[in-house]
């Protein structure tokens, strides 16, 4: 992959500080450049955080710990993280009560559905394009939470290695769950490197992609990370089952429609697992982690809608 | 404060949701059909609603709210 087109002064100055590294001549302050606007700002985050995945082509691999990106890093992160805590308003919950209140707020988060637009609307141009737009995300799926396991207590450790497993295809290559979403894409026509679609990818995309890898590579945020891990698990089962019926009612291949299903039964488990053995056992070990898992838990929820909202809006549905 | 033995079960019940089986290879279903297991985990459904019965699918979340 290579960088994508930038969006603004931000992320023009950051991909040509990229391209010129390593250089002995580099500015050690970072770039002094402000971003012209959030998609701006979330573009140049969500490049400096590939960085620390597959990197890119056009940028040497020394660049991810150079201290003028290290700076922006921070900066942008600072930011991403201010504006997120702005968005919740939910109370710290005794630790105990950590399965129960994510339970709660995941019944009661009402976000549009893309999965219900899916199943029983969508047409196959919208399907082709929300599986480009997701391919920022399960092309990496579970690498994000990967970072979190050497970070955590001895249950909640174990109980997260149990799901990365079946996430990483227990064993076998063939069924890593985003080589499955990989194989989907090459089925439907699409490309599946990573990265394929990143210029197409509206701001929402980048703005979940990094909250999740910032949660996942910040130590202080290991709570976060692991909330939105339970959100995102305990709202794929019942939607990936609305996807498979609008994937069956448009016949799409099924290497595409492999991947959702696998995510039915594997959710279903995953759901459980994470509210109860992960966010539970944290929270008991770490109690002042209890805050920020709901913190988490409800910033997943709350990306997914925007990003819902966004292409319902594109596709002129009501949502 | 000395490590701890943790109380781990291969079966749980969860409370109005599924059941959780670790360590298994196959799951023999109502209708007496084998399935095998692939995962450290699997979630057999409780509510018999499930749509990919034995393997629990979520179903259970809906007839809670619906029941509420």
């Amino acid at each position: 992959m290579y960088l994508p087109k930038p969006r603004g002064s931000l992320s023009e100055a950051a991909f040509d500080l990229l391209r010129s590294l390593p250089d002995d001549q580099a500015s050690e302050t970072g770039v002094g450049v402000q971003p012209d606007s959030t998609e701006d700002a979330d573009l140049t985050l969500w490049a400096v955080h590939e960085l620390s995945y597959g990197g890119f082509e056009d940028v040497h691999e020394q660049a991810e710990t150079s201290p003028p990106v290290l700076l922006l890093r921070a900066r942008l992160e600072t930011d991403l993280e201010a504006r997120l805590r702005g968005r919740w308003t939910g109370a710290q919950p005794a630790p105990a009560d950590v399965p129960a209140e994510l339970v709660r707020l995941v019944a009661e988060h009402d976000g549009p559905s893309l999965a219900e637009h899916v199943h029983r609307r969508a047409d196959l141009d919208q399907v082709m394009e929300l599986l480009r737009q997701r391919s920022v995300y399960h092309l990496k799926e579970a690498d994000q939470s990967a970072w979190v396991v050497p970070r955590l207590p001895v249950r909640a450790k174990t109980a997260l290695v149990e799901l990365l497993f079946d996430e990483y295809g227990d064993g076998d290559p063939n069924r890593l769950h985003a080589h499955l979403f990989a194989q989907g894409l090459e089925a439907v026509g699409l490309r599946s490197d990573y990265g394929a679609y990143v210029d197409d990818a509206l701001p929402e995309v980048f703005e979940m992609n990094n909250a999740a890898s910032m949660f996942g590579m910040q130590r202080r945020l290991r709570g976060a990370a692991m909330g939105h891990l339970a959100a995102f698990e305990a709202t794929s089962s019942l939607p990936s089952r609305r996807m498979v019926q609008g994937f069956a009612r448009l016949g799409l291949p099924k290497e595409m429609v492999r991947y959702y299903d696998e995510h039915v039964e594997a959710d279903a488990i995953h759901e459980q697992t994470a509210l109860r053995d992960i966010c539970g056992t944290l929270a008991e070990e770490q109690p002042e982690q209890a805050g920020d898992i709901l913190f988490g838990a409800f910033t997943c929820l709350d990306l997914e809608a925007r990003f819902a909202t966004a292409m319902l809006d594109r596709w002129g549905v009501a949502s | 404060m000395s490590p701890q033995a943790f109380e781990h079960s291969e079966v749980v019940l969860v409370p109005d949701g599924p059941m959780l089986v670790r360590g298994v290879r196959s799951v023999e279903d109502a209708d007496g059909r084998v399935h095998a297991v692939e995962r450290p985990v699997v979630a057999l459904c409780r509510c018999e609603k499930s749509s990919r019965l034995p393997w629990c699918d979520g179903t259970h979340k809906v007839i809670a709210r619906r029941g509420d």
